[in-house]
Formats: structure tokens, sequence, C-alpha cells
């Protein structure tokens, strides 16, 4: 966890008086065990319209959320935005009044790690620049990309973002656990259109620790190139293809299906794997992926998880085999395991993947070598974003039927799909990588190369 | 932590006329064109069972403003949690900042105060104490997953889920907006996953009321059962949809997110200040086929998108959006109004005091045709029944797209067998004019809405609409 200075600072969350509030809060209500997550945040964003500020915005955000254990030793929980003493009282009472309805199956505990170290993240903080600062630097962003090509009229979606952040984690065992965090975050989405043509969009994301370090110039290209190579577009014909997922492309579909990797998952029995399938061979064997929150790619890394439980890097597949499962406190109690840093807070606790490291197992030759999708004998589709993932993911079936934006590249030559879909298994998925091409790139959810995957099929208009 | 804020329990009402005046006057002095101020106040309930168990009870309450200052075209808006009296005169002046404001000392100039509050929630006020509780809430739950247990085959995963959201707001603009409103949004939710071998299939419904407190206690947890154990079981086994371009019959109900995401968006004056419209110069011309009318409206009793205010403070009223084809009008909010020129709808909406409203869909559908749904199906050769819907998206060149959960093949005007893993994509200019037949049985679905201005409930509809021809993505 970083050092922290004064300008940076969110909004001034005091966990001592944090915890003196709601000791004294619940002593007086006849509550001996809790713990408590609290976040504050203060946000300033601008969005621009050809030149002219669109939307200026500013947040002053706070909330809390408590878990209370009662003399039965059944858990409730209540989260609240106001932080007064009131506040907290009656988010303490509410808590209470919920664990009569705790359940006696899958009672939480304090994680065994809350008061473990934590490791140590180089997380500058950096003071906000202020909201006029952020409008030009975003107006220029803006006035060059429009200037990249004719085409090019409208920028409709972008945005430039500064945050300061706080969280605590408290509990009534003396756990206590703050950090403290500055973020900045761009985005460009151009839309581009010629006569007699349909209008084509692409964009990109550029996240830092503040504003002063965000990568405009990359932004810009990235978002000019994306968008002026989608303008010569045309149909695919439905068919099975081997397709190249780019890295932001396939981190969503892993993404997608983290139940596979999600122990709440397995215990609620709505994930592909069950308590058995450690050791399984799910993928190809040359693919590894971690779990890995603390690379230092992973801007505004968390040190903790919902429970105090130190964030950790953990093999999920190694040469293919399932390793490990994601944990919170009770999902590792389930399982006879560690915590793995994964959790929530609640009454029943969730539990989530941080950010995905995606690479070939050393020693493998991470399948074919020399991949060029250039150079292939073969139409390939390289997809480049997947989108509708909320829609188009049986995330319990394994199954999943996805728009995407990419490009058909024949002979050498990328032209640029018109609109299709790609649909398949993620089993067939995992099982079909050919290898790897290029070098990992780091994205906003993680460390991925280019994935190639043969025999998915596509549906074109054509 | 913030200890001069006032606690989540006071009422939001006419008392706060003095500080809201004070805010609207200090910005109006400042130079804005136009102040508004949105206060709020929430209590949440959520349950949650899985096979026979409660296994999450989550209240939540929360409280905050959102602060909008207008300058020409432009606008700043701040959101904070802090009520007292210096944290809404910190947000304002962050507001009035943005846009190179700051207070002047020319006291009230050019706001002549606020009239009389226009309560819309004064015969709400008990509505939170006649919502089922806890212990009520739990118990009916237990029921919906109880029927699930007993209607359902090969049953891997049994889920039911509660929502409550009540929502107390107090809106005051220094152009003489004074209103109060308290909503009330109830769902609930059922969910399965049955498998056998490798055959699998998750079935999800979710039912929902606004200004219902008995709700719950009128919800046919065997009827909801049925209905999802039906589609689970008729799409366990199912085989996966043959993609290519087809035509479609939708059926009624959720089937409306067609509309919500083909046209309903591109129809939001948001999209028309972004660009992002191929309809903005179109009003008078035709945009659909002549067997489509659509309306947006906010008046349906209990609809999920139903209001008797909007968010800007603006009574809900019926837009009629496009009538036998033709454009009519866009949905359109305030600042929708000020930079594109289409009157407000009274849909100005947002998910909470943090975003500041925009231009949004409430019962959102396609009205009655004269055809049976049999009529329809009738006549279609080779296509794709789509019995349920579920979410779906569309893209800032118009292109949309959203998943079918239970659907049917078509063959010789005849229902066949059941098919999975159907997407249909398409682009709005291209499929409004292929609906080519409405059949008289519209019905509305409950659903929730994100864009711009955060998640907000809302309603989708229509008949059995036929599309001639679509593209469906699957294996």
């Amino acid at each position: 966890m970083s050092t922290t200075n004064s300008t940076g600072a969110a909004t001034g969350l005091n966990a001592e008086q944090l915890r003196s509030s709601l000791a004294s809060i619940a002593a007086a209500n006849g509550i001996r065990r809790w713990d408590l997550g609290a976040a504050c945040s203060t946000d300033i964003s601008v969005q621009v319209d050809r030149g002219e500020p669109k939307q200026m915005k500013g947040a002053q955000r706070s909330s809390i959320t408590v878990r209370v254990w009662n003399d039965a030793g059944l858990v409730g929980v209540t989260s609240t935005s106001d932080l007064s003493e009131a506040g907290l009282e009656r988010a303490l009472t509410g808590a209470k009044e919920a664990s009569a309805f705790g359940n006696a199956d899958d009672i939480p505990a304090f994680s065994p790690l809350a008061t473990a170290p934590l490791a140590s993240l180089d997380q500058p903080i950096h003071a906000p620049k202020g909201i006029l600062s952020l409008l030009d630097t975003l107006k220029g962003a803006e006035q060059e990309l429009l200037a990249r090509h004719d085409a090019i009229a409208t920028v409709p979606y972008n945005g430039l973002a500064e945050r300061s952040s706080e969280r605590i984690y408290l509990n009534s065992d003396g756990a206590c656990r703050q950090q403290q965090l500055s973020t900045a975050s761009l985005y460009l989405y151009a839309r581009a259109e010629e006569a007699g043509r349909k209008p084509r969009s692409a964009g990109a994301v550029r996240l830092a620790y503040g504003s002063a370090d965000l990568d405009v110039a990359g932004c810009i290209n990235e978002a000019a190139e994306r968008t002026i190579s989608h303008l010569n577009y045309a149909p695919i014909e439905t068919g099975r293809y081997t397709c190249v997922f780019s890295p932001e492309a396939f981190l969503d579909l892993i993404g997608a299906f983290s139940g596979l990797f999600n122990a709440r998952a397995v215990l609620d029995g709505v994930s592909l794997s069950n308590r058995d399938s450690i050791g399984e061979t799910l993928a190809v064997p040359f693919l590894d992926i971690h779990d890995n929150g603390l690379h230092p790619g992973n801007i505004g890394a968390s040190a903790f998880d919902g429970e105090g439980t130190p964030t950790k890097r953990l093999a999920l597949l190694e040469g293919g085999v399932l390793r490990n499962f994601l944990h919170s406190e009770a999902t590792a109690r389930a399982f006879g395991v560690s915590p793995t840093g994964h959790a929530g807070m609640g009454a029943k606790v969730s539990v989530g993947p941080d950010w995905f490291e995606v690479s070939a197992t050393p020693g493998s030759g991470g399948g074919q070598s020399g991949l060029d999708r250039f150079k292939a004998g073969e139409p390939i589709v390289w997809i480049d974003s997947l989108s509708a993932l909320h829609a188009g993911v049986k995330a319990s079936q394994g199954s999943f039927s996805l728009p995407f934006d990419g490009w058909l590249i024949q002979g050498g030559e990328p032209r640029s799909i018109e609109a299709a879909t790609v649909a398949g298994d993620i089993r067939q998925v995992l099982k079909a990588i050919v290898g790897f091409e290029g070098e990992a790139k780091i994205t906003p959810d993680g460390l991925c190369p280019m994935v190639w995957v043969e025999g998915l099929s596509i549906t074109g208009e054509a | 932590m913030i200890a001069t804020a006032p606690p989540t329990t006071g009422v939001l009402d006419s008392h706060w006329s003095p500080a809201l005046e004070d805010l609207l006057a200090c910005g109006r002095s400042a130079g804005a064109d136009l102040v508004e101020v949105f206060l709020e106040r929430t209590d949440h309930l959520g349950v949650l069972a899985e096979q026979d168990t409660i296994t999450s009870v989550t209240p939540a309450f929360g409280m905050g403003a959102g602060i909008r200052v207008f300058l020409g075209h432009r606008d700043g808006f701040v959101s904070t949690n802090d009520l007292s009296p210096a944290g809404l005169r910190r947000a304002l002046e962050q507001a009035l900042g943005m846009l190179g404001l700051a207070p002047s000392s020319n006291g009230r100039s050019g706001f002549e105060g606020l009239p009389g509050l226009r309560d819309f929630g004064a015969s709400k006020g008990d509505w939170l104490q006649r919502c089922p509780q806890i212990q009520e809430a739990t118990a009916r739950l237990l029921e919906g997953t109880d029927q699930l247990q007993r209607q359902g085959k090969h049953l891997q995963a049994r889920r039911g889920s509660y929502a409550r959201d009540w929502q107390e707001v107090l809106i005051a603009a220094s152009d003489g907006t004074f209103g109060r409103d308290i909503r009330l949004h109830q769902s609930v939710g059922l969910n399965v996953l049955a498998a056998d071998g490798e055959h699998r299939a998750g079935v999800g419904r979710r039912y929902g009321t606004s200004d219902q407190p008995d709700d719950l206690r009128r919800w046919d947890a065997t009827a909801s059962a049925a209905e999802v154990c039906g589609s689970a079981g008729t799409m366990l086994y199912a085989d996966y949809v043959e993609a290519g371009q087809m035509p479609a019959v939708l059926a009624n109900r959720f089937g409306g997110v067609i509309f919500h995401e083909a046209c309903g968006h591109l129809l939001e004056t948001t999209q028309v200040e972004r660009g992002t419209t191929p309809f903005a110069e179109r009003v008078g011309e035709v945009i659909a086929h002549e067997a489509v009318t659509a309306i947006d409206e906010g008046l349906t009793g209990g609809a999920f998108g139903s209001l008797s205010m909007d968010d800007e403070g603006m009574e809900a009223q019926r837009t009629v959006l496009i009538q036998n084809g033709v454009l009519q009008r866009f949905i359109s909010d305030r600042a929708g109004e000020l930079r594109t020129g289409h009157a407000r709808t009274g849909s100005g909406r947002r998910q909470s005091h943090t975003f500041a409203a925009a231009s949004r869909m409430r019962n959102t559908y396609i009205d009655a045709g004269p055809h049976t749904p049999e009529q329809l199906i009738a006549s279609v050769d080779q296509g794709l029944y789509c019995k349920s819907m579920g979410g779906g998206s569309v893209g800032p060149t118009g292109q949309f797209n959203f998943a079918v959960e239970e659907g049917y093949l078509i063959e010789n005007g005849q229902l066949t067998k059941p098919v999975k893993g159907a997407t249909l994509i398409g682009e709005a200019k291209e499929v409004m004019p292929r609906i080519s037949m409405c059949a008289n049985d519209l019905e509305l679905a409950a659903g929730f809405c994100g864009s711009v201005s955060g998640s907000i409930f809302v309603t989708v509809g229509q008949p059995h609409i036929k599309v001639d021809s679509i593209t469906v993505g699957g294996r």
C-alpha cells in the first residue's frame, strides 16, 4: 500500500473515529461481533462535443456496509450512504434485524488473514489537476481525433475523469485495513460515416494514477486507427473460421465465464466446475491463467478484498489443468483451503476475479509457433471487441453468442466485417486454442497476447 | 466521516423550501440561467432464496442530492451524500465553478422564490409500511422456490429473489419547479438451472410493478414457477439454432425489447445531441412499416416505468413516437429540449441523485394490430419464433442485438422444435420497415434499462410481431 498525501486524500474517512463510533453504538445495542467496509470518493469528469463542453460532473460519495453476528451466531448486513452517528446506528440495528434471517448453513466468519501483512503496492497519489484542466485536455484530444480523417465527424462517447478514493475494512477483533488511491481515466469513441455507407465506430481507453500520466496521444492514435480501419467494411459469409481474439476480447470472454474458477458458484451449483474439478484438464496443455490483482499493470489495484484478506497471485489454470478456485473466507472453509483475497462483503459473500494473466505455460512452447494472422494460408477472423456480454453469455451453460467488431483477413489483407456474431462453448474454446501471437498486452482487465482459436461459428449478414 | 450530515430518517417536504430557495437564489445571482436541485432518500430491501433456504437479506438506506446548473447550452452537475447546508452549498459552488461562475453578493436577483409544493407523494406516505416486511417476503420467496421444486425436472439450482425499492424525491428548480413524489418498485425473480448429463438450460423470469404495495402478496408463485419450469424443460434438450437470415415472429410482452433497443434509444434526444441516431431529421417521415405504431408513456397503472412526475418535476404523459410508420416525436428531457429544440415529454429520468437526468424511456411499446398470433406464424415458411427474449443493447452506430432465451423453428407455418443459442442483430433503419405484421395481443413486461443516467425501471411491450427478415446468430 502506498503512502498518501493530503492533496490526494479523498474525503477523509477516519478509521479510528469510525471504529470508536461503531464500537459504542454496537455495545449500546448488545452487538458484540461486527465488521464494516467503508468507501468514499470524490470524482470530477468532463465530456465534450465538437469543441464545446458537453457535461461537467463532480461527485462526493460515501457508503458503508456493516455486518453483525447475533447471539445465535447468524449474520445480518446493511448498507447506507449516511455516515452520521444516526446513520451508523440505523445501519447497525438494521443489520441486527436482518441477522434473524441469517443462513445457519453458511455463516461467514472473519477472515483468518484479515490482519496478515499486505503486499506493498506502488500506487502514487496524484493531486487532481482540476476540471478546467481536464476540459482543455479533452477538447484537444477530441480536436486531434476529429482531424485524423474526414469521415470522423463526431466523438459521441468521450470522457476524462479524475478520482480520489479511500476504503476501509474494520472488524471487532481489531482488524483495520485502509487504502487511498488516485486514478484517472480517458475514453474516446469516434463515429465515422461516408456518403452512402453505414456509420462505423470504435474507440480506446487509458487508465493512470493521475491525469498527467494518461497516454492521451496513444488513446487518440488507437481510437483513430480502429475507427478508420472499419470504414472499408463488407459482409462475411456465415461459416466456421479460425479466429484470432485480441487481448481485450479474450479477457472479456474469460471474465464472462469466470464462474469456472469461482468457488461460490461451485457451491451454489451454477458453475461449469464442481467440487472435484481441481486437477481436471480444462484447456490445451499450453495454457496458463493466473489471477493477479497485484500486477503493476493493474491500475487501481486493491491491496485487500472485502473481508480484509490480502490480494495475491493465484494459479487458476496451469498447463491447461485447473489448479485453484477463487475463494472467500466461507468458501475456503468449505473447501479446507485458505481465503484467496477475492471476496466481496455481504450476508452471502460474493467471490470474483481481480485481474487475469493469460500466458503460455513455461516450457510448453505455447502451441503453434510463429503465428501471424497476416501470413495465414486460410481466411482468418480477427475479433477485436465483443459486445453485449450481459445478454449473449449463458455462464452456467457454457455457451455464448456475441456480436463483435473485427476484420476478415484474406491473403494478408484485413477488411472490416459489417455485422456478425461469434458463437461457441467456452469449454470447446479452451480446448481449441491453436496458440498465441505477439507479446502479451496490458489491458484494464488483465494481461494477454493475441489468442488463436480454431473452428468457431461466425454468423454474418451475407 | 461526515459528522454534520442529517440522518436518512428525515422527510423531504416543504420544510426544505427556505434552504432550497437559498441555493437556487445563490445560483441565479451568480449568473446561472437555471439551477435545479434533486434531493433523494431511498430504502431498499433485497432477499435471496436458494433451494429451500434464505441465503441473503440486504437492507440498504441512502440519501443524497444532485445539483445541476445551466448556462447557455452547457451544464455542470455535482452530487453529494452530504445534505447539510454547508454540504449543499459546497456542491452548488462546485457546479457553478465548472461553468466559470462564482456566488455573488447580489442576494436573490433573478429568482422569484418557489411556489407551493406540488406533492405527488401526499397519498403515498404509508406505502413503505404497507409493503411486506422481511418475514413475509422471505416466506413468499420460499414458496416460489418450493413451487420450482414441485414443478421442475432435473433442477440443479433453484433461486428466487425479491427487491423492494422505495424512493422519496424532492425537486426544485429556479424556473418554479417544486415537486415531491414517492416511488415504489417491487420485483420478484425466479431462476433455475436444469442439467441432465451434457444438457443444461438456465432460465429466468422477473415480474415487477410500481406503486403497488401489495404486489408481492398478489404474486402467483405457482403460475410463475410453471412458466419458468416449462421453459427450462423445453430448452434443456433443445438443439442450437442454425444461423442465418430469416423471418422471425417475436412473442408479446418482453419481445418488446426489440423496439426498445432497435428504435427506442434512437428516439431519445440524448442520441440527437450526440449525432448517433439516423432519425434526427426525420420527424414527419416514414421510418417504419405502416403496421407500426409506437408509444412511450408513464401513465399505465402499476407498470414498471410509470411515473407521477419525472426526475425533473414534470408530470408524466403519453407520447406517440411513431404513428403508422411515420415518426412523430422524440423522447425529451430538459437538456434535450435546450440543445435540440424537441419539447420535454416528462422523460427526464435518472437512477439516483448521482446522475443528471437524461431523456429516457418509460413504458415503451408497439401498439396492437389487427392480426392473431396464429396468422403471423402461419405466414412464415421457414423462420424463428422467439417466445422469450433475454437482454439486449444498441451501439453508437445503431447496431442492436438481443438474445433469444426460448425459441422454436417455424416450418411451413407451424411451430416445430425448440432451439437455443440465438442472438438477433440488425440496424434500426433496416429492421423497422421489416416489422410487417402486428397481432392483437399487446402485453407489457417489466425490465431495467442501463444508459447515460444509470439503470432505471422501464416497461417494454408489444403484441406478437413479424419481422420479415433478420440476422440470427447461432451455431
